[in-house]
């Protein structure tokens, strides 16, 4: 049996506005861009949603009528939720419908895309609880499978998840973890009892995720009955093939022209013609498939970079700098009983800010800087350290009058 | 006097005190009658050479701006780098290097020389000193050659750049008086050039008398007492060692803010230090700013530490004093033979430097007597005051070739 599993990360941050210094104690819209740069997340979120949201979900919504056998899971982050309700209802709705149809599942995650989980397990419970408490309050449904935040995974935060009663965990299936086991089983982490662990298969994944539309690829171009092929080939090898990437991959990382639409569209029923293949959610796979073996992953794994490690967001001393600034305010933004401010905090504490002043390979240009929407790490890093300013004065002045957006 | 004057920059296309020194020079020997054309290279999107640019407020004075990249503290690198980004077909237009550059502007600079009557030669530092030569060839005028700064001060000591030196060194030599900015600059210029100390003549810069509009506190002023830096952030101006007493006050005082205003080729290495070094929630970047925003960042700060390396004068500590801020100044800098009453640290040493800083900023009355003494020596500091020891140079020059 080969069972494929596809879990799409849907994700916006709320991007900080440059804020200079002459902001602070003035302007509390930190998020508020409205400018053509692309830190002005409405505009943004509008774009996604035209160019990437709207169309997959409706193909997605057309396999799922089409192909009884067809299964699908999401992890929405709470501020892309946020950014839905903001800017674009009607994506909220397509979701829904998607979610209606009971074969799709939804990932509990952080309500903030936050690096939480390695900085503070209290706030980490918290995002986690409200983030679930939301996606039942929205569709009904409550998650029982947990991603983290861009597959941040070690023994530790496993631990941490099978204690608030989650059943199963994702995570990034790193060679240097693996070694020579093979993605394509359920493990157990170490140091657990009852959770499962799925890991994402990275090359499959990968093929279309970031090189579905290179021309230099020799595998290039592409196609639905090709890809269906690699997949046949983990029949008899395994059970899973754990496809995860993000969202924005179709339509946004590849562009509509590149035919990423159609390989979706072909996708399933290429998959489905060999008779032992099938679909399932991420709760599927942890109900269907026993841990074959315990995985013992005592540094911190992610699904960033070459390196797979914590280093796209925790490399320089700009973001160690910051990171240390805005967790450090954490028992005083709670203190305060300022639900403005606290909101606030927490969109600080979204992963992006601190990917977006990374300085690996930055001369190189690399997909750091094709995803950073500052000009350089550095204006990434004053503005952010702008805000924490006019943040702490707010704390100091425990200000309560003000419009939130 | 009708006066040739060659620069690299002018207000508002500036990025440092050279555009401001060049600015308050020329207004102020306008207003005691001068006639100054002022030739300054500026890239213009025409394919045209030359373009008069207009500045209503100051009578007598012609901007002729000439089609060049070049620009203040440029380096050969960064001009390669501009020309790289510039289309091919305008890169075509100019030098392949700085160097190349700066004689085809003197070129064109003999071409304004030949049409435009003048009785006096003034060029600003070296970029357009080559202008200036070529522009004595032609007419056969008197040259004066001003240093603002030499190349020992922008590198501060290190790594000095032949070609420049070179470039400044024929400047001076060819001119008939070399006009510095400090009594330390004219040591140096003496030192390093092989200058007769009679032929370099002292003009300090100044400040002009103005109304200091105040622009409203900072929040941030209620919580903590700021300490400003504002400069281009090169070695030149210290930033480094600025961050360095930051941290020493701030083992001592957390309530205290340290500004860093300014850009230069050193602002990512600062900005990466300063988080290394533990204190980036005491440090805020404000970037480069102009007109109003700068009087702002005087105005919230309690204090202006100006620590340079090496600074042939310091406009920006009179801005800081005009603006009612205390200063301290590096006594590697010119601006402390004209204001004796700002207070003085060597560059490198950073335990005085935040002594000094602690102590003005724990005793507000006294730091605001200090401010009110230091603002009393403005009114002799003023760019009239320099305008009219021009015109006495220009006159004994003129005398000579005459």
């Amino acid at each position: 049996m080969a069972s494929v599993c596809f879990y799409f990360q849907v994700h916006q941050p709320f991007r900080v506005k440059p804020y200079s210094i002459f902001e602070i104690g003035e302007d509390r819209e930190y998020f508020g861009d409205r400018s053509h740069l692309n830190l002005n997340n409405g505009k943004i979120l509008r774009k996604v949603a035209e160019k990437c949201y709207l169309p997959a979900n409706a193909v997605m919504l057309a396999l799922l009528e089409r192909h009884p056998e067809f299964r699908v899971s999401y992890s929405l982050s709470g501020t892309v939720l946020d950014q839905f309700e903001l800017y674009a209802p009607e994506v909220l709705d397509s979701f829904r419908r998607l979610v209606a149809t009971g074969r799709v599942d939804l990932l509990a995650e952080t309500s903030h895309h936050s690096l939480a989980a390695v900085y503070s397990p209290e706030e980490f419970r918290t995002q986690v609880n409200n983030h679930v408490a939301r996606l039942e309050r929205l569709f009904g449904v409550r998650p029982t499978i947990f991603r983290n935040t861009e597959l941040i995974y070690d023994d530790r935060i496993a631990k941490l998840v099978e204690d608030m009663g989650f059943s199963g965990i994702l995570a990034e299936g790193a060679d240097h973890v693996l070694d020579w086991r093979s993605p394509a089983f359920v493990y157990r982490p170490k140091g657990c009892k009852r959770i499962s662990l799925l890991l994402k298969n990275y090359r499959l994944s990968d093929d279309i995720a970031f090189r579905f539309s290179n021309r230099d690829w020799a595998e290039w171009p592409l196609t639905a009955p090709k890809f269906a092929r690699w997949v046949d080939q983990v029949n008899g090898n395994g059970n899973l093939v754990n496809l995860f990437m993000d969202y924005e991959t179709f339509g946004e990382h590849q562009w509509r022209d590149t035919g990423i639409f159609d390989f979706l569209s072909h996708l399933p029923e290429q998959i489905l013609k060999h008779p032992d293949n099938d679909f399932v959610t991420v709760s599927e796979a942890v109900r269907r498939y026993e841990p074959v073996a315990v995985l013992d992953v005592p540094h911190t794994i992610s699904w960033a970079d070459i390196e797979r490690d914590l280093s796209a967001w925790r490399s320089n001393a700009m973001q160690e700098a910051s990171l240390k600034a805005i967790f450090a305010l954490e028992r005083e933004v709670k203190a305060s009983g300022d639900d403005r401010v606290l909101e606030d905090w927490r969109r600080l504490t979204t992963s992006d800010h601190f990917y977006y002043m990374c300085t690996k390979w930055f001369s190189d240009g690399d997909v750091h800087k094709y995803f950073n929407p500052y000009d350089s790490p550095y204006d990434a890093f004053v503005s952010y350290m702008n805000v924490i300013h006019d943040i702490t004065l707010r704390l100091k002045t425990r200000a309560t009058t003000y419009e939130h957006v | 006097m009708r006066i040739l004057m060659f620069g690299w920059e002018f207000p508002p296309f500036n990025s440092g005190g050279l555009g401001t020194a060049c600015l308050g020079l020329t207004r102020a020997l306008s207003r005691s009658g001068h006639e100054i054309t002022f030739v300054l290279p500026k890239q213009l999107d025409l394919k045209v050479d030359y373009m008069d640019v207009l500045f209503a407020d100051v009578p007598r004075l012609r901007v002729k701006a000439v089609n060049s990249p070049l620009a203040g503290y440029l380096t050969d690198h960064r001009y390669r780098v501009l020309m790289g980004a510039l289309p091919p077909e305008l890169a075509r237009l100019y030098g392949r290097d700085l160097y190349e550059e700066t004689q085809r502007y003197a070129e064109k600079a003999q071409a304004i020389a030949a049409t435009v009557e003048h009785d006096v030669i003034h060029a600003h530092d070296w970029l357009s000193f080559p202008a200036g030569m070529a522009a004595k060839a032609v007419s056969g005028r008197p040259l004066v050659a001003h240093v603002h700064a030499t190349e020992f001060d922008r590198t501060a000591d290190g790594g000095v750049n032949q070609p420049v030196y070179e470039s400044e060194r024929a400047g001076m030599h060819a001119a008939d008086a070399v006009v510095a900015v400090s009594h330390y600059t004219k040591e140096r210029v003496g030192r390093h050039y092989g200058i007769a100390p009679e032929k370099i003549h002292v003009v300090h810069n100044g400040v002009d008398p103005r109304d200091i509009v105040r622009l409203g506190a900072s929040k941030l002023n209620d919580h903590y007492k700021i300490v400003l830096f504002l400069g281009r952030i090169t070695v030149q101006k210290g930033p480094d060692w600025f961050l360095k007493a930051a941290r020493l006050v701030l083992e001592r005082d957390k309530d205290v803010l340290f500004i860093v205003a300014g850009a230069g080729d050193m602002e990512r290495q600062v900005i990466m230090d300063a988080a290394d070094s533990g204190i980036a929630d005491r440090v805020i970047f404000a970037g480069f700013r102009r007109g109003k925003d700068i009087d702002r960042l005087y105005q919230m700060a309690d204090l202006y530490v100006l620590p340079s390396v090496s600074e042939p004068f310091g406009i920006t500590a009179l801005e800081a004093v005009q603006n009612g801020t205390p200063v301290i100044v590096s006594k590697q800098s010119g601006v402390r033979e004209v204001l004796p009453e700002a207070l003085q640290v060597d560059f490198w040493d950073t335990r005085k430097m935040a002594d000094e800083i602690l102590r003005v900023l724990s005793h507000r009355e006294d730091a605001k007597r200090l401010g009110e003494r230091q603002r009393a020596a403005l009114p002799g500091i003023t760019w009239d005051a320099a305008a009219i020891k021009l015109a006495s140079l220009y006159k004994d020059v003129a005398a000579v070739r005459a």
